[in-house]
Order: structure tokens, then sequence, then C-alpha cells
């Protein structure tokens, strides 16, 4: 924990000075569901169950504007299931019994998927959700808000919507050649490999002009060389004044680019803390012993050759184990 | 010789029957349903059946004809809310389920006879009741004629050589057209749009060359209804182009693949669902609207069976397509009639009778279902790539 | 013993033209009269809950007051064919009626359409017939006649459902394996003579056979091949439409009997059941109760409850998922048979498309109850069955007791989606 300035001043227009964002960070508490200055997201006793079993039981929670958050835990802690319940994709077992959340001031109790992501609050999906059978570029321009065209009685009349379409791919364009997808715009999405699917959704997420954009576990199945640029994407759109709430379980990625990380274990919420005091966290210790990820919580290495290494072999390993999975969804 | 042209001559009748159109329109639909949206619509026939009596019923009460369009169309626009608004939030099984069963309820209504002075019950409504509105609308005039003044016939007396030439320059003009479609992009531009239409015109005329299909010209089984038909089907074509290169199409066929995705980016997926299934389903009453008029409202004849029927033409032809519904409902009717006829002029009586040449063909339709969806799931015309149709 | 409606013998309107197919050859007719453009036709069937009587006199009446007489033949039914629109009344001549013979209403007035044929109904009984049967002993009736249905459909459905659970695939064809239960029947008792028994082992075996045939060159290499639910389950739609008209194509679209002898029928207090019905529920109920058991405590049952539950979870804890798919497949299509060889005995024959009729009960029976789990099909088939057989005692019109059956299902489906046993399923 720092002992430095302790102002809770938030920088107008994006955080992109790394100071500026430790001096903020340094005045939250650091404790789970610490109450934040100028929160973007609030819950409030969110509680899933299924069957007997409680996944998530998360009583409160901020998370400030114009950071990365990382949100943190061992498998099967519900940080997906956490996910799926505040973008409307599941419905907590507490509705209507003190589940509230608020995006931006407004309510989500009862709203559906489409209108949180309509608010302004944009998921990706831990097993991309790149339409496969559709090229690069259809991908995108589905994203965007708003579209007279997407109405179906001025769909038949190509004047009504022909201009916005035109305005639409060209911010399509943008954005690919942002994500270097640009070469690959007329190809199908299914050709794509892992990493750039990731990408795809990402910039997909971002023609909406989300305020925040929530990626579950970006990092998976994408190949290390790709690593390195989808941080320094999701750093750059901190950068420039969008809030990022992340679901990881590799720690080099969480050290390496997020601001405050909470940790969840057991569907609860058991710390929160800037990121290279929170590992110190009991808690967390507690929380991942016996998990998998319970090596180097400590080491202070950054990202250097060795540690890539070690990400790929990771990688390599999660990516075998979800196609696993992936090829167990396909038999259902 | 005979027997063939006998069986090709019968084939072509069946191919341009208003009855073929009738499930064209229906299959039009459909595709949007399936092909595009990726609903499992198993209820076709009761968006039909409900056309088609809205249609009848109000004209048989002494309605004009353009109430029972609206009835017919309103029936329709109905009984898919009310089907839709259950199911379409839930996984794809239950709109499959939801829609057979209702689709038979909307039969065992309509036979029931405590309905008798609405539906005729399981008699249904003849055709007299309620075609002359729409016979009398023709400027046709009446008397037959054979669609193309010259023939065969009177060409070289029927030779046969004069015929294989015929056969050869159609079967490579089907051929050039198939092809050209396959491609894609065969309207794209002035000049591909014309060479089709021109080739698709030359096609005609050969084919009408090759097989006089005489008719009256106005009245149950006229040239008059056949006109409409195939212009309602020349226009639900149009109407489907228009909606699937749109940004709505576009969303229709993101729904198909992941709706989840679709919900992310901030779509009302259901909303968009509902429309789809309310417009596919006023095609299907449209379709089932035509489908009577050259014959009678007949439950029974509008069930499960022609639901069936419309998804061997859509597969056939090839789901996602906007041409596929057109192709697929022509070549299974007139596939169907050749293998009919074919096993009846070839196949001894001992081994099968005339009854069982019937139901030989619908075997041979089932048949050919299960085979194309096995091997060529994208029928003639799809895109392998794009439709590989999970949920 | 007419199913269902147990109080009222109604006079049949005649065998609708069964015009199955829109552009079918031409279809038996049992009357004369042919509606046309200029002509139309009201007729009628005279039959008691003991048969139909011939030689009953009707005189029919127009407008006008110009009377025309019929006479009904061997069969009881008689038409008239009539060159003017309009209402007439049918008057049943009484005298001509046997003398222990009443009929309730002896008039009835119909209104001819040129181009159609009308029904003239009227009721007839016998005099020993209690037409005063109380409400309470109908409903006993119709419940045991509901269970009967419930269970019948519970043979079917299981299977249905377990295959559901174990590959995710609705198979349209499965009514048509009841379809084949019951021709088998047909073909093995009444055409070769075999005892009701023996056949009856035959019918199971040969159609648990072809489950594990269609398993083996069918639904596994097409699973091998990666196909989509989706196109599986059309896959099954075309199945089936070729089953059906191989059936109508080997013994045509009568209905055929398994027995040739009419059944024995006993009576408990305000039941009447016949002998093969009894019989038919107990070996539903010992069958069924096997297979439940067989679920809940057998190694191979637990097995296929847990590919059920999560295949590439039971897959992966060392469960030949194959092996318990091809054997569900052999016992569901077993079980199917069964059903069906059953179902023809108590409901008097079979047709080709019987099973087709069935189906959509079973789907609904198998949704009601929750889709994929065995008990909830079970539970959902026998009150569908109930629904069915008691929906008419409780004021449905009888056309409308199968469309009832519907209604209740998607009813159900808006207030709890994943059925009465079902669990809520996790997205995302």
């Amino acid at each position: 924990m720092s002992d430095q300035m302790s102002s809770p001043t938030v920088a107008p227009g994006g955080l992109a000075d790394p100071e500026a964002r430790r001096a903020l960070v340094a005045g939250f508490e650091a404790a789970p569901g610490a109450s934040k200055p100028d929160p973007i997201l609030e819950v409030d006793a969110i509680v899933r169950q299924f069957g007997g079993m409680t996944a998530v039981d998360v009583q409160h929670l901020e998370v400030q504007r114009g950071l990365i958050t990382a949100l943190i835990g061992p498998n099967g802690a519900g940080k997906t299931t956490f996910f799926n319940l505040i973008t409307g994709f599941d419905r907590p077992t507490s509705a209507g019994a003190g589940a509230h959340w608020a995006f931006d001031g407004q309510k989500l109790d009862k709203t559906s998927a489409s209108s949180v992501a309509r608010a302004g609050m944009v998921r990706t999906f831990q097993l991309t959700k790149a339409l496969s059978a559709m090229t690069v570029i259809e991908n995108m321009m589905l994203g965007a808000q708003n579209q007279a065209g997407e109405n179906l009685v001025k769909s038949i009349f190509r004047g009504t919507w022909r201009k916005q379409e035109q305005e639409i791919e060209a911010k399509a364009d943008e954005l690919l050649q942002r994500f270097k997808l640009y070469e690959k715009k007329h190809d199908y999405a299914g050709s794509l490999s892992g990493g750039q699917r990731k990408l795809l959704e990402m910039a997909r997420a971002l023609m909406s002009d989300p305020k925040m954009i929530m990626l579950d576990e970006p990092m998976a199945g994408v190949n290390p060389a790709l690593t390195q640029s989808l941080l320094g994407h999701i750093q750059s759109l901190r950068d420039e004044g969008m809030t990022v709430l992340f679901v990881e379980h590799d720690m080099h990625v969480v050290r390496h680019i997020s601001d405050w990380v909470a940790v969840m274990a057991e569907g609860r919420l058991v710390a929160e803390g800037p990121a290279d005091s929170v590992m110190s966290d009991p808690a967390v210790i507690d929380a991942y012993l016996g998990a998998h990820h319970d090596t180097d919580l400590g080491d202070d290495a950054l990202l250097s050759d060795q540690t890539m290494d070690e990400l790929a072999e990771e990688v390599a390993v999660e990516d075998a184990e979800r196609e696993a999975e992936e090829e167990a969804e396909g038999l259902r | 010789m005979d027997d063939i042209q006998f069986i090709l001559n019968g084939m072509m009748r069946e191919a341009l029957s208003p009855q073929t159109a009738a499930v064209a329109i229906a299959v039009i639909g459909l595709n949007i349903h399936f092909g595009f949206t990726g609903l499992i619509n198993i209820g076709q026939s009761a968006f039909m059946l409900l056309g088609a009596y809205g249609f009848a019923i109000s004209i048989w009460h002494g309605l004009p004809m353009v109430v029972g369009l609206l009835f017919g169309f309103g029936a329709a626009f109905v009984f898919a809310l009310v089907l839709g608004a259950p199911t379409l939030k839930l996984r794809g099984d239950y709109l499959a389920i939801v829609t057979i069963s209702a689709a038979e309820i909307i039969r065992y209504v309509g036979r029931s006879a405590l309905l008798t002075d609405f539906t005729g019950s399981a008699q249904g409504i003849p055709g007299s009741q309620f075609r002359d509105p729409f016979t009398n609308l023709s400027f046709f005039g009446g008397g037959q004629f054979t669609l193309l003044p010259f023939n065969y016939t009177d060409v070289a007396d029927g030779a046969a050589w004069l015929r294989i030439i015929g056969w050869v320059l159609v079967v490579a003009v089907i051929v050039l057209v198939v092809q050209r479609l396959r491609k894609g992009h065969a309207f794209a531009g002035i000049g591909q749009a014309a060479l089709m239409l021109g080739l698709i015109v030359v096609g005609l005329f050969l084919l009408f060359f090759l097989f006089p299909v005489p008719n009256q010209r106005t009245g149950v089984n006229g040239w008059w209804v056949r006109f409409i038909a195939w212009g309602l089907v020349l226009v639900c074509t149009l109407l489907v182009y228009l909606l699937v290169r749109s940004p709505w199409g576009r969303l229709l066929r993101g729904i198909r693949e992941d709706e989840d995705a679709i919900r992310s980016l901030g779509k009302n997926v259901f909303a968009i669902k509902m429309q789809a299934l309310i417009i596919g389903g006023l095609f299907g009453a449209l379709g089932g609207m035509v489908y009577v008029l050259p014959a009678s409202v007949q439950p029974d004849s509008m069930g499960r069976s022609l639901t069936f029927f419309c998804y061997t033409a859509l597969l056939l032809g090839g789901a996602a397509t906007i041409f596929g519904p057109v192709l697929g409902a022509i070549i299974f009717f007139a596939a169907r009639i050749g293998i009919k006829y074919t096993s009846a002029a070839y196949v001894p009586d001992s081994i099968m009778n005339g009854q069982q040449t019937e139901q030989f063909s619908y075997i041979v339709v089932g048949v050919a279902l299960m085979l194309i969806v096995i091997f060529r799931p994208q029928g003639i015309l799809g895109n392998k790539r794009e439709l590989r149709f999970n949920v | 013993m007419v199913r269902g409606a147990a109080g009222l013998i109604l006079a049949l309107l005649l065998a609708p033209l069964l015009a199955l197919i829109p552009t079918g050859a031409a279809h038996a007719v049992d009357t004369l009269c042919l509606p046309g453009p200029e002509a139309a036709c009201i007729a009628g069937t005279i039959r008691t809950e003991d048969g139909p009587l011939a030689d009953v006199t009707l005189t029919v009446t127009d407008e006008a007051g110009t009377e025309q007489e019929v006479t009904t033949g061997e069969t009881g039914k008689w038409n008239l064919q009539l060159d003017q629109e309009g209402p007439y009344v049918v008057k049943i001549d009484t005298d001509s009626l046997p003398d222990d013979v009443v009929v309730t209403e002896d008039e009835v007035t119909v209104k001819a359409t040129f181009g159609a044929t009308r029904p003239a109904l009227f009721e007839v009984r016998t005099e020993s017939y209690s037409a005063e049967t109380s409400k309470f002993d109908e409903l006993v009736q119709s419940t045991v006649n509901g269970i009967r249905l419930g269970l019948l459909l519970a043979l079917a459905s299981v299977g249905l459902s377990l295959i559901y659970g174990t590959t995710g695939l609705s198979n349209f064809a499965h009514a048509e394996q009841v379809t084949l239960g019951g021709l088998l029947g047909y073909f093995f008792v009444n055409q070769q003579g075999l005892s009701l028994v023996v056949g009856g082992v035959l019918v199971v075996i040969v159609c648990a056979f072809t489950g594990w045939f269609q398993d083996r060159v069918l639904w596994q290499p097409l699973r091998r091949r990666g196909l989509g639910l989706i196109q599986m389950m059309i896959v099954t739609i075309g199945l089936s439409l070729a089953l059906q008209y191989v059936f109508q194509y080997a013994v045509g679209a009568r209905t055929v009997r398994v027995e040739q002898a009419n059944p024995e029928v006993s009576t408990f207090g305000p039941v009447t059941i016949t002998n093969q019905s009894i019989v038919a529920m107990a070996i539903s109920v010992v069958v069924l109760a096997l297979v439940g058991y067989a679920l809940l405590r057998t190694r191979v049952g637990r097995a296929t409850r847990a590919v059920s539950d999560n295949p590439a979870l039971a897959a992966a804890s060392g469960i030949d998922t194959d092996r318990v798919i091809r054997l569900v497949w052999t016992v569901a299509m077993g079980l199917a048979g069964l059903s069906g060889l059953l179902y023809a005995l108590v409901t008097n024959g079979i047709k080709w498309d019987s099973g087709m009729q069935i189906l959509l009960l079973l789907f609904a029976a198998v949704t009601l109850g929750g889709l994929g789990t065995a008990f909830g099909a079970l539970l959902g088939s026998l009150i569908i069955g109930l629904v069915v057989e008691l929906s008419p005692v409780l004021g449905m019109p009888g056309d409308f007791k199968y469309a009832t059956a519907m209604l209740i299902l998607i009813l159900l489906l808006l207030v709890r989606p994943q059925g009465l046993l079902g669990k809520p399923q996790r997205v995302g």
C-alpha cells in the first residue's frame, strides 16, 4: 500500500498518466466492497444459486470510471457467472430481493442483455462469439448502434440507410486497421486464428462506442505473440478514457496492466486492492492455495522473456482444455 | 419416346402449376424463418391454412376480396405473435415443438364438425364458393390456349432429333443459370442482371416450345391463376432480396449463428426474431391463399406433410439463398411427378400398382430429404461455408 | 366399446374424404352422392352403441314442403343428393327403428350447400343403455381411459426423452416406430397366425433391433461426422416421411387390426374396459417400473443418466457414451414398438399414420415433463393422457380433445419453459 498523496481526484478526460492513476488508486480503501470516488458501475447483493450451490454472492462492488479493473479468482470462483449476471445474460436468484446494480447512474435491475449493451456496457465472451459464418466486416458492422437499416420497414428502402451504412463501414475500417485485421476484412470470421477472433470481438464491441468494456478472459487461447498487442490495445482504450473490467486468471497479465484488482473466491468478493499489493493479501493467498495458480504470486518479475515462455506454455495447456470444452459443448 | 414425352409433359405441367408457385411462396417465407434466422418453424402449413381460411371464409360469407386478404394475413399475424411470444426466448427446439403442435390444433379445429358453417369441417370449402371474385379480375378472356403459339409439333412434326436438340439446349441453359446463381452476385450490375434475365427467358421459351402446356385462359386451372401465382413469386423473391441485403438481413444471419453475441451488441433479438417469424408467416399465408385458389380449402391437405414438403424444397434449392426456394419448389414437384409417372410407366402393376406409385414418390421424397441434409446441406444454390446451421 | 365419449353415441358424419394428399388419387367413398357445383348432399349414419342400424327410414322435407325418403344401408349409412340449396328438415321414422331403440330427438335441420356434404346427426341408443350415466361415472370411466392412454404414451415417450437426453436429438421418426410396432403385430398375429404372446415378443425384439440398426448405420455415423442437431432433426423428419409412406405402400391407407376377434369386456362398477386394456395397462406398468428401476439402480442406468446430464463429463469419467447411446436407441425403439402393439390392441387397430397422430402427444408429454428427463416424460404422458380423455367430459367439444392437450403444453411453456421436472438451464 502506498503512503503518497491520497486526494481522491479524478483526472479529466482519461487517465493516461500512470502517476495520476497510482495516486488515484492510492486513495481507495483496499478492502472488498470499498467505495470509489467516481464509480461507473455499482453492484449490490447479487446472489446466484444453481440447485443448492451458491455460485455468486457479491454484496457490494464498485468499479471506478476510467481505470482497468481486473476481476480475478481461482477456477470456479464465479467470475463468468458474475459477468453474465450484470450483463443481463442471467438473472440473479436474489432478483427482487435486494439485488441492485446500476451503470453510470442508470438502474439495471430488470433490464435485458441488449439494453445493458445499449446503456454503454458491452461485453465479450470467454469462448469467443465471433460469428464465423459471416465476414469480418459484417461482424464489425453488426456492432454499430441505432442503425436505420435494422428497422424492418426502412430496410427495404436502401436510400434510408445507405449513407449511414457507409459511415459505419468507414468506422469499422478504422477499427480494423487499428486492430490489424484490415487485410482480413472480407474473410469469414471462422478462418481467423483464436487471437484474431478475440481482437475482432473486442473491435466489434467498440463499434457501439461503449463507456465500459467487459472482457471475459481476453487472453485465453491467444497465441503469445498476440498477447502483447492485445494488452497494448486494452491499455490504450483506458488511456482514451474508457473503463475496462476484465476477468482473467493469469496473474502476469493482471499485474501487467490492471490498475485495480478485485478478487473472487467461491462466489464471494474476498479482496480488493492495487495489483502489486493485493496478491499478498492473506485472503487471496488462501483463495488460491491448492488451485493451480498458486505459483509466484508475490514475484515482482515483469513480463520478461522467461515469463513470456511460461505464458506460452500455460496458454497452450489452456488451449487444449478449452478445445476439449468446446468439443463437449458441441456434443450436447 | 412417347412415354418420355408424356412424363416430361407431366413434369412441366406440375412445375408450372399454380400450386407449385403457392408452395414456392410459402417456402420463401420458411426461408426467412429457417434459412436466414434459424427459426425452426415446423408449422408453415398452419400459416398457409390460416391464410386460406381467412381468405376463403370471408369471400364465402359475402365479404369483398380485399377484406378476405386482410383476414388471411391478420390470422397469420396473430398466429405468429401467439406462437412467438412464449417460445422465441427459449431454445430452438421449443419453437419446433410448439409450431408443429399449433399447426395440428389449427387443423383439428378447422375440421371440427362444430364449425361446419365456417370451415366446412373436414370437407373443406370448395373453390367455387370463393374463387369468383378472383377469376372476375382476369383480363385474359375465356377459351383455351397453349402459351407459345408454335411448338415442336408444328415445326418438324415432332421429330425426335428436334426434341433432342431442344433438350440439350435447355439443359445447357439451366446449367449455365444455376452456375451463375451459385457464384452469387449473379444480379450485381445491370449487365449481369440483363444477361441472367435473358438466359432465364430463353430457357423458359425453350421449355414451352418443348412441352406445350395447353390450358384455359381463365378459370380454375387457367393461365390467369398461373400468371398471378408466378407473378407473386417474383414479387416475393424481390422483397426477400431487398430485406436480406439490408442491415436487417445481416441481423437475421447474425441471430442464426449466435443469438447471445447479437444480444451482447445491444440488439433486441426477441423483437427481430418476432419480426422474422411474422414476415415469414405472412408469406406463408399468401402461399396458402394461392394454394387454394385453383382447388379447395382442405384442412387435411394442408397438414404436416405440406410443411415437410416445404422443408424438402427449401433444402433442395438451398436455404438462405434468394432463388433457392423457387428453384427447390419447382424441382421438388416436377421430380415427384416424374418419379410417379416413370414408375407407373415402367414398373409392372404386379410390383407397384397405381396407388403405390404415389406412395413410392413420397418415399423417395423422404429419403431425398435425408440425403440432401447429410450430403449436401447447402442444397443446389447454397454456400456451404455459410450454411452450417447449428443452434 | 367406443373410446372416450361414454355417454353419447352419435350418428357420425360420413367418413370424411381423407384427402391427405393434394394431388392424391381418388379415394374410396362410401356414398353415392357426390357434391358438385349444382348438387348438394346431406348424409349420416344411424348407429347405436351396439352397431349400425339398417333399413331405417328418414324423411327429408325442403322449405316448400316437398318430402323425400331415404333408407339406411347395411352399414347404417344414408345420403341424399339435392339440387336446391337451403334448409332441409330431416326426420327419422321411429316406426322403422327396432323396438328396443329410441332416439332422443327425431328431427334435425340441415343447411344444404352446393359442392358440400352436410351431416345430419341423430342420437340413437338402445333402451337398455342408460343415457343418464352420472357425471361422476363418466369421470371415472374417462379417468381410467386417460390413465390407459397415458401409460401407452409413457412407454414411447420415455424412450423419446432418453434419446433427447443422451443425444440432444428430437426424433420425429419416433412415432413411426410406434406404428411399426402395431403393424408388425398385425403381420405376426393376424397374418401369420402366431399367438399374441409370441407375436408380441417378436414385435419388441424386431423393433429393438431396428433401433440398434438405426443407430449403427445412421445416427452414430452422423454423430461422428459432426452433423448439427438441427440437421439431424431434419433427417429424422425425412425418415419419418419415408417410413410413413413405406407403411402405406405395404398395407394401404386402411386400419388394420392385430386380432380379428372382438375383445371381451369386463365391468367394474362404473368402469367398462376390455380385458386387453387391462393386460396392456399391467404390461405398461411393469415395463415402466423395470425401466425406472434400471435407470435408478443399475450401473447401465446410472451411466445413462450421467450421459444425459453431461455427455462430456460422462465420457471423461470413463463411460463409453457411444455404447450407452446405442443401448438407449435399442431400448427406446423396443419400448416404442411395444407401445404401438398395445395401442393397436387397445384402440382396435392401427393405420399408417397412427403414430404421427400420437407423435404430437408424445412431444407434448416429453416437453411438459421436461425435455430429456425420463421421469418427467412419464409424468407428462399421464397428464396428457388424462387431459385428452377428460376434456370431453369436462365440456370441451370432442373434436378438440387433442387440441386441448397441445394448448396446455403451450400455456405451460409460458410459465415454466423447462417443463415440470426439468431443471432451469445455465446460460452463457
